[in-house]
């Protein structure tokens, strides 16, 4: 017979080849995976840069940049050292930026798993808690978290967490709704899967690509929302973090602007590279989305 | 002879780099004369579509492209029109009718407006002339009540009207050629039939050329004077209807004929009586949409109201009828993916409905069911194995053992165990539904629900499905729930039908009898709607898969 399809198709380039030749080809994204590399390097990097404690004392006070080849880019008003201070930043920026999204992600598929997989009475539940906590601007949610629980930089990272699980809730709730009505669900329930089994093995993982888009969002906002809070004095002082440098800088902005531009450099880039780095993802996982 | 309004010399559409072949039509000559019908007849990617597209110009450039060739409309070369003059002509003086009623036209506007749109852009009227024109169009598409008709919107009519207003929309012009890409496949057989008859009615007063693509050669039978076969895009055979229908020449043309299900029902088994596997007795359910906190209940929908059943060993049970009768839903509660209201289903003396969640898992090793669309229902994250060895491994076997007899029951549906590692997008439409069958099979089930099995596959892969289904059927002696809209198909398979409307069997039997001496007026008319049923295909039988 001329038409019998038992024959299979040669294999095609293995999924991780075929999403990096998609990634690749957007220019933007690569400048926003550049930026990403570059940042984690400095993370990683940061004691062999500026051995010794990044809050000492390093040279003169404001001493401008380029003018000491000890400190390249200058010191603040105590003579701390901006150049350790924003390689010992990026891991702070990172660290909370990574630990925040990932507990946000937790908490967000766990409900929006939960909502959207079962309906009733379960969703309506859920979905009311979350729209409580939507209705409070996060900002103003994170601050009266941190002021209940105090500035140590394990309970920011947390209380980030919590103020940014609502979005990625809503969206795997979404996902969900669509995902379990198609047949494959019907096809495992059928092979009699449970329901803890469907939910996790079956549907998320093919929930999972906006998630994954999604996260690089959260990851810059955490930043953000870091920096902020350490702008404003709230966040911990023990540690370097580029909010907290801002936040210094800013007694000496008309004078020394530099302590406070420098690190705001530093945020704009990499927060900039996430966003182009979701960006990228998003194409690259949804190829059928343009053209 | 008339001459062409439609005359296509050596198209050739390319496509982007990477694709599965370079052209998606080479070569494709062919014309329509005025007051003729040419079908063109071809499988999912034969080109058909993009056919239409590119006498449209409405091909998705830059990336597929016309390549070559020439398009002549009317004498004009379409292919050197600029966009102004092409949107002048589109709706005009050439008009289309698509799959998809309910998509094509837009949700949020009356049909009178969508209608009156089509006569504003290329009449020039006004606004009571072109109601008047419109109303017109709608009675002579047989729409009961006109007036009523262009006030609704798209929702508010059934499916077989929407059609019937798509094709007033691409004939309120009176155009010179209709293109109608598979407009019939998304209706029912009832449905179907009368928009056939009424596509060529019209088109006989107004002597338009018409340009019908379809995969079905039953349609063909029913309606073409010119049918044009397509393979991958090349041309492989055309003529007149009668000749390409009743003796056709290419070896792929008699493939493709042989493939339809021919509509004599199997001989009936000789009488003995096996025992009965499966019983439903008084199967109801109602379909309430639940209200939230604050919307009121809207008004409930019976889907299935008291049906009795018995499917004995080795027995194929065919539930048949159109959308809306209920029969996916039987599918469903038989396999308590629905729960229904009332009723009992007993699989060897055990109550299916009754069970607790933790017997009902146990219980479903001895029903398993094939779905519908081969591509949603195979995770597509998951290798064709573990889908396979999932349904085993939940139920106790070890991981390595169900593995092992993924492999082999790869064989038994006819894949190669190559197939094993891969992920459910590397195969066809007719590969996914073998290893849908194959998954099924692995709990070795006593019963096998199939929802509309092949409906989603190209007739020479859907008699192979169904020789397969055949086959297993009777080697492991399996007994099959075999629900389809499709009267051919059921005549395949079945030994027994029922024949269910608005949830209620209105007539069951051996299929042989059902056929040759329908006894309800639905089944009569169901019988009669078959497109092509006064045409027997020339190639008998079809050649072992």
């Amino acid at each position: 017979m001329t038409v019998l399809d038992t024959d299979i198709r040669p294999e095609g380039p293995s999924r991780f080849v075929a999403f990096w030749q998609r990634y690749r080809r957007n220019r933007a994204a690569m400048l926003g995976l550049g930026l990403f590399v570059i940042v984690v390097i400095m993370a990683l990097t940061a004691g062999l840069v500026a051995p010794g404690d990044p809050l000492a004392r390093a040279a003169d006070p404001l001493t401008p940049p380029f003018t000491n080849s000890s400190v390249p880019l200058g010191t603040d008003q105590l003579g701390r050292d901006i150049l350790a201070g924003i390689f010992y930043g990026a891991r702070i920026s990172l660290l909370i930026g990574v630990i925040a999204t990932l507990i946000s992600i937790a908490i967000g598929v766990l409900i929006g798993a939960l909502a959207g997989y079962f309906g009733g009475w379960v969703d309506d539940v859920l979905m009311r808690i979350t729209e409580a906590f939507q209705t409070i601007p996060n900002f103003v949610l994170l601050l009266t978290l941190v002021a209940i629980m105090g500035s140590k930089i394990e309970w920011i990272t947390l209380a980030i967490g919590i103020v940014s699980w609502t979005a990625p809730a809503r969206m795997v709730r979404a996902e969900f709704m669509s995902l379990r009505g198609r047949e494959f669900v019907d096809a495992a329930r059928n092979l009699g899967v449970s329901n803890g089994a469907i939910i996790f093995r079956e549907i998320l993982p093919n929930a999972m690509p906006p998630v994954v888009v999604y996260a690089s969002v959260i990851m810059a906002l955490a930043i953000l929302l870091e920096s902020a809070l350490a702008f404003l004095g709230l966040g911990d002082p023990n540690y370097a973090s580029w909010g907290n440098m801002i936040g210094q800088g800013r007694a000496v902005l008309r004078t020394a602007w530099y302590c406070a531009a420098i690190p705001g450099i530093a945020i704009v880039l990499t927060v900039l590279s996430f966003s182009l780095l979701g960006e990228g993802l998003n194409d690259a996982l949804n190829p059928r989305q343009k053209k | 002879m008339t001459e062409a309004i439609l005359d296509i010399r050596d198209l050739r559409i390319a496509l982007p780099k990477g694709s599965d072949r370079p052209y998606a039509l080479d070569g494709l000559s062919l014309s329509v004369a005025s007051g003729e019908i040419v079908c063109l007849v071809g499988e999912s990617g034969s080109g058909k579509s993009l056919t239409a597209g590119a006498v449209m110009r409405l091909l998705p450039e830059p990336s597929v492209r016309v390549s070559g060739g020439s398009i002549q409309f009317e004498g004009d070369d379409l292919l050197s029109f600029s966009e102004t003059a092409m949107r002048d002509i589109r709706g005009n003086r050439i008009s289309m009718i698509f799959q998809e009623p309910m998509t094509a036209l837009n949700p949020q506007k009356t049909v009178g407006w969508q209608i009156d749109e089509v006569l504003r852009l290329h009449m020039k009227a006004s606004r009571a002339e072109r109601r008047a024109h419109a109303l017109e169009m709608l009675d002579r598409v047989h729409i009961p009540d006109p007036p009523s008709a262009y006030n609704a919107y798209p929702h508010q009519i059934s499916g077989g009207q929407r059609q019937r207003v798509m094709i007033a929309m691409a004939l309120s012009l009176s155009p010179r050629l209709i293109i109608a890409d598979e407009p019939t496949t998304a209706l029912d057989v009832t449905t179907q039939l009368q928009i056939l008859k009424l596509i060529r009615e019209l088109q006989r007063e107004d002597g338009a050329g018409v340009l019908f693509i379809t995969h079905d050669f039953g349609v063909v039978a029913e309606i073409a004077d010119k049918v044009v076969v397509l393979r991958q895009g090349e041309v492989v055979e055309q003529g007149p209807a009668d000749e390409v229908l009743n003796n056709p020449q290419h070896p792929y043309t008699r493939t493709l004929i042989a493939s339809v299900p021919d509509l004599k029902p199997p001989v009936p088994k000789p009488v003995s009586d096996p025992p009965v596997v499966l019983s439903a007795r008084g199967l109801k359910k109602t379909f309430g949409a639940r209200g939230g906190l604050l919307s009121g209940k809207r008004r409930a929908v019976t889907a299935v109201k008291d049906l009795s059943f018995k499917l004995h060993r080795g027995e194929t049970l065919g539930v048949v009828g159109e959308s809306g009768s209920g029969k996916t839903t039987v599918s469903r509660i038989v396999t308590r993916l629905l729960d229904a209201d009332q009723g009992a289903v007993e699989l060897d003396g055990k109550d299916l409905l009754a069970c607790s969640p933790r017997e009902l898992r146990a219980m479903r090793k001895h029903i398993q069911m094939v779905f519908q669309d081969p591509m949603a229902s195979l995770n597509p994250r998951k290798r064709v194995v573990d889908l396979i060895a999932q349904g085993p491994i939940v139920h106790g076997v070890p991981p390595e053992r169900a593995r092992e007899k993924a492999r082999k029951l790869l064989e038994m549906v006819e894949l190669s165990p190559a197939a094993a590692d891969r992920f459910p997008h590397e195969f066809s439409g007719g590969q996914r539904q073998r290893i849908g069958i194959a998954r099924a099979l692995a709990l070795e089930p006593r019963v096998i629900v199939a929802d509309e099995p092949v409906s989603a596959l190209d007739v020479s892969v859907q008699a192979q499905v169904l020789q397969l289904l055949a086959d297993l059927r009777d080697r492991l002696d399996l007994s099959l729930l075999f629900v389809t809209h499709d009267l051919r198909v059921a005549a395949q398979l079945c030994d027994r039908i029922m024949v269910m409307q608005k949830g209620e069997v209105v007539e069951a039997g051996p299929t042989a009898d059902v056929f040759a001496n329908p006894q309800h007026p639905y089944t009569r008319n169901l019988l009669s709607s078959i497109p092509g049923k006064d045409w027997t295909p020339p190639v008998r039988g079809i050649d072992a898969a």
